[in-house]
C-alpha cells in the first residue's frame, strides 16, 4: 500500500485482484462502511428514545426494523469482515508465505458479502438479530424476512470459506522453519476462531433451512401449530452465536498481542500461555450456549449444567488479561496512540466479563435478562474491547501501510471520548 | 518464554477460579431456594397473546390486562402463549417466564405489600409489543373468609 500512494492503481485493480492484501483491503472498507451505515441506525434508535413516546420515527415497525438492521450489521458486516481484513493482510506474512493458500476461495469469500449486505438492508427486516419464532414464521411481513434469511445463509458461507482458507494457510503453508509454537499469537488468534466458526456454523446453517421451509409452511420445525418447537431454534441459533461471540473477541485479543509487547518493549510474558488460553477459549466456547436460554423454561438441572458451562470460560479469558498486564508491568511503557487502545480495551474487557458471570449466574440473570443490562454487557465487548482492539490496531497500521503519520491528538480525543461513552452504557 | 517464574500466575487462575467457584455455588443454592413452589401456592394461569395478558384463577375469574392478587398468599403461575413468544414480566418482583406457544412455564411468587405493580411483555413479540403492559395490583388479604 505504500506504492498505492506513490503509484495509484485503478480501483478495479485493487477489487478484482485475489492478492491477498488487496482482498485484504477490501475487506477493510467494507467493514468500514458497515461501520457507519450500522452507526447511522444506532444514532437514529438513540435519539427516538431520548423522550418516551414517539418523536422522530414515525411507526414502532420502523423502529423494530431499524434495531434488527443495526445488530445484524455491525455483528456481521463490521466485526467479522474487520478480522477478516486483518488476517487476509497479516497471516500469510506472519507464517511467512506469498499468499493465502486459496487466492480465488478468497476472493470469493469476500464477494458474497455485498450481495448479502444488499439482501439485508433492502430488506429491512424486524424480529431483532435473534429472529425468534414462531414470530419470525408466523407473524413478520415478508420479504424482508425472507431476504434476512437468505443474507444469512449467504454470509455463513462465507465465513466458512475464509477459515477454512485461515485454516489451510496456517497449517499447511507455514515456512517449514516455522514450528507451530513459533506461530505468531496473532496468527493463533485466527487459527482458533477459524476452527469455532467450522464448528459453530453448520448447526445455524442448517436452522436457516428450517426457518425457510416453515415460512414457506411446508414444514413446521419451530411452529407449535404444526406440531413443531420454537425452543429448538433457540438451542440450534445459540450453539452458533454463543461461540461466534469469541470468534469476535479472540481476533481483538491477537490485535492487541501485537501492540501491547511493542508499545511496553518488552517481549509477551507468556507465549506459551497465550496460545495455552487461545486453545482452551475456542474449546469452551462451545459450553455454554443455553445460558442465553434460563428464561425459556429450562429445568434446574440444565440451568446448572450451562452455568457452570459459562463460568468454566471465565479462566481462559482471565489468562489473556493477565498476560497483558505481566507484559506492560516493569515495561518502558509508550502511551502512544494504538497502546492507549489496547489498554482501554482491557479495561472494558475486565467490565464486561464481570457482567457476563452476573448473567450467567441464574438467579441473577432473572434481574437482567431482556435488559438494557444485556445490552451493557455485550455492547462493552463490542464497543469496548473488540472495537478498542479494532482501532487502535488500525492506527498501529497505518503508518506502515501508508507511510504517513495521524494526528496523535486529535485521536487522544475520540479515545477519551468513546471511553467515557462506553461508561455511560 | 521461559525465562520467567509463573508461579504469579498459577495464582491469579487459582484464585480465579476460586471466585467462579464461590460465585456458581451461590448462585446455585439461590436458585434452589427461590424455585422451590410452596405447597399450597395457588395456581393463576397466564396467557400471553399479541399483545395483551390475561389471566384466569383457580376459581375460574377471569381477568384481562389486570391481575388482583392478595397479600400473604403464594401464587403460581403457569404461563403459556396463543400465538408468538412473549415473556411474562413483574419487574419489581422479579417474575420473569417465557411464554411460549404449545408449553407451561411455571414460576411462583408472594406479594408481601398492597399496591399497584407494572407488568410487561419482555421478548420481541411484533408491532405493539413496546405496549403489551398490564397491572398486578395487589390488595389486603381476606379476612371474610
Ligand atoms: C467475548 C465477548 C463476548 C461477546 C461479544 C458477548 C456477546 C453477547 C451478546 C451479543 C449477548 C446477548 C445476546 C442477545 O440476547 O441478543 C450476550 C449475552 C450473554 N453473555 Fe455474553 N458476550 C461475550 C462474553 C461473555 C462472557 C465472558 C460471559 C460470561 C462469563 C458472557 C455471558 C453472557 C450471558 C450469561 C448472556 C445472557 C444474558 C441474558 O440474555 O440474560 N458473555 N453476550
Ligand atoms: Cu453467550
Ligand atoms: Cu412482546
Amino acid at each position: 500500500m505504500v506504492l498505492e500512494l506513490q503509484k495509484p492503481r485503478p480501483i478495479w485493480q485493487i477489487m478484482f485482484s485475489t492478492h491477498h492484501t488487496d482482498v485484504g483491503l477490501m475487506y477493510l472498507i467494507t467493514s468500514l462502511i458497515f461501520l457507519f451505515m450500522g452507526g447511522a441506525l444506532a444514532l437514529a434508535i438513540r435519539a427516538e428514545l431520548f423522550l418516551p413516546g414517539s418523536q422522530i420515527i414515525a411507526d414502532s415497525m420502523t423502529f423494530n426494523r431499524m434495531f434488527t438492521v443495526h445488530g445484524t450489521t455491525l455483528i456481521f458486516l463490521f466485526l467479522l469482515p474487520f478480522a477478516s481484513a486483518v488476517g487476509n493482510y497479516f497471516v500469510p506474512i506472519m507464517v511467512r508465505y506469498k499468499d493465502m493458500a486459496y487466492p480465488k476461495l478468497n476472493a470469493i469469500a469476500f464477494w458474497m458479502i455485498p450481495p448479502a449486505a444488499a439482501l439485508i438492508w433492502l430488506g429491512f427486516a424486524d424480529f431483532t438479530w435473534y429472529a425468534n419464532p414462531p414470530y419470525s414464521i408466523i407473524s413478520a411481513p415478508g420479504p424482508a424476512a425472507d431476504m434476512w434469511i437468505f443474507g444469512l445463509k449467504i454470509l455463513g458461507i462465507s465465513s466458512v470459506l475464509g477459515a477454512i482458507n485461515f485454516i489451510v494457510t496456517i497449517l499447511k503453508c507455514k515456512h517449514p522453519d516455522m514450528s507451530m509454537g513459533q506461530i505468531p499469537l496473532l496468527a493463533w488468534s485466527f487459527l482458533t476462531s477459524s476452527l469455532i466458526v467450522l464448528v459453530a456454523i453448520p448447526t445455524f446453517a442448517a436452522a436457516l433451512f428450517f426457518f425457510f421451509s416453515d415460512r414457506l409452511g411446508v414444514s413446521g420445525f419451530f411452529n407449535p401449530a404444526m406440531g413443531g418447537n420454537p425452543i429448538a431454534y433457540a438451542h440450534l441459533f445459540w450453539f452458533t452465536f454463543h461461540p461466534e461471540v469469541y470468534v469476535l473477541v479472540i481476533p481483538a485479543i491477537g490485535m492487541m498481542y501485537e501492540i501491547i509487547p511493542r508499545f511496553s518493549r518488552k517481549p509477551i510474558f507468556s507465549h506459551s500461555s497465550g496460545i495455552f488460553a487461545f486453545v482452551l477459549l475456542s474449546m469452551v466456547s462451545f459450553s455454554s450456549w443455553a445460558h442465553h436460554m434460563y428464561a425459556t423454561g429450562m429445568s434446574f438441572t440444565e440451568k446448572t449444567v450451562f452455568m457452570i458451562g459459562t463460568l468454566a470460560a471465565v479462566p481462559a479469558s482471565a489468562m489473556h488479561v493477565f498476560n497483558f498486564i505481566a507484559t506492560m508491568w516493569n515495561g518502558r511503557i509508550k502511551f502512544a496512540t494504538p497502546m492507549m487502545w489496547a489498554v482501554g480495551g482491557i479495561a472494558l474487557f475486565f467490565s464486561a466479563g464481570a457482567g457476563g458471570v452476573v448473567n450467567a449466574a441464574m438467579p441473577l440473570d432473572f434481574q437482567t435478562h431482556d435488559s438494557y443490562w444485556v445490552v451493557g454487557h455485550f455492547h462493552l465487548f463490542v464497543m469496548g474491547t473488540i472495537a478498542f482492539g479494532s482501532i487502535g490496531f488500525l492506527y498501529y497500521l497505518f503508518p506502515y501501510v501508508t507511510g504517513r503519520m495521524y494526528n496523535e491528538r486529535c485521536q487522544e480525543e475520540s479515545m477519551i471520548i468513546l471511553q467515557s461513552q462506553n461508561g455511560l452504557l | 518464554m521461559g525465562h520467567h517464574s509463573n508461579w504469579p500466575e498459577w495464582i491469579y487462575i487459582g484464585v480465579v477460579i476460586a471466585l467462579m467457584v464461590w460465585v456458581g455455588s451461590e448462585a446455585w443454592n439461590a436458585e434452589r431456594l427461590v424455585e422451590h413452589i410452596p405447597a399450597d401456592a395457588e395456581v393463576i394461569k397466564v396467557t400471553g397473546q399479541q399483545w395483551f395478558w390475561s389471566f384466569e384463577h383457580e376459581d375460574g375469574t377471569k381477568e384481562i390486562g389486570e391481575l388482583h392478587v392478595k397479600v400473604g398468599k403464594a401464587y403460581k403461575f403457569e404461563i403459556t402463549s396463543k400465538d408468538v413468544n412473549h415473556s411474562f414480566n413483574i419487574h419489581d418482583y422479579v417474575v420473569l417466564l417465557d411464554a411460549v406457544p404449545g408449553r407451561i412455564n411455571t414460576v411462583w411468587f408472594a406479594p408481601k405489600e398492597v399496591g399497584e405493580h407494572d407488568i410487561q411483555c419482555r421478548e420481541y413479540c411484533g408491532l405493539i409489543h413496546y405496549n403489551m403492559r398490564g397491572k398486578l395490583i395487589i390488595e389486603e388479604a381476606d379476612t371474610t373468609s
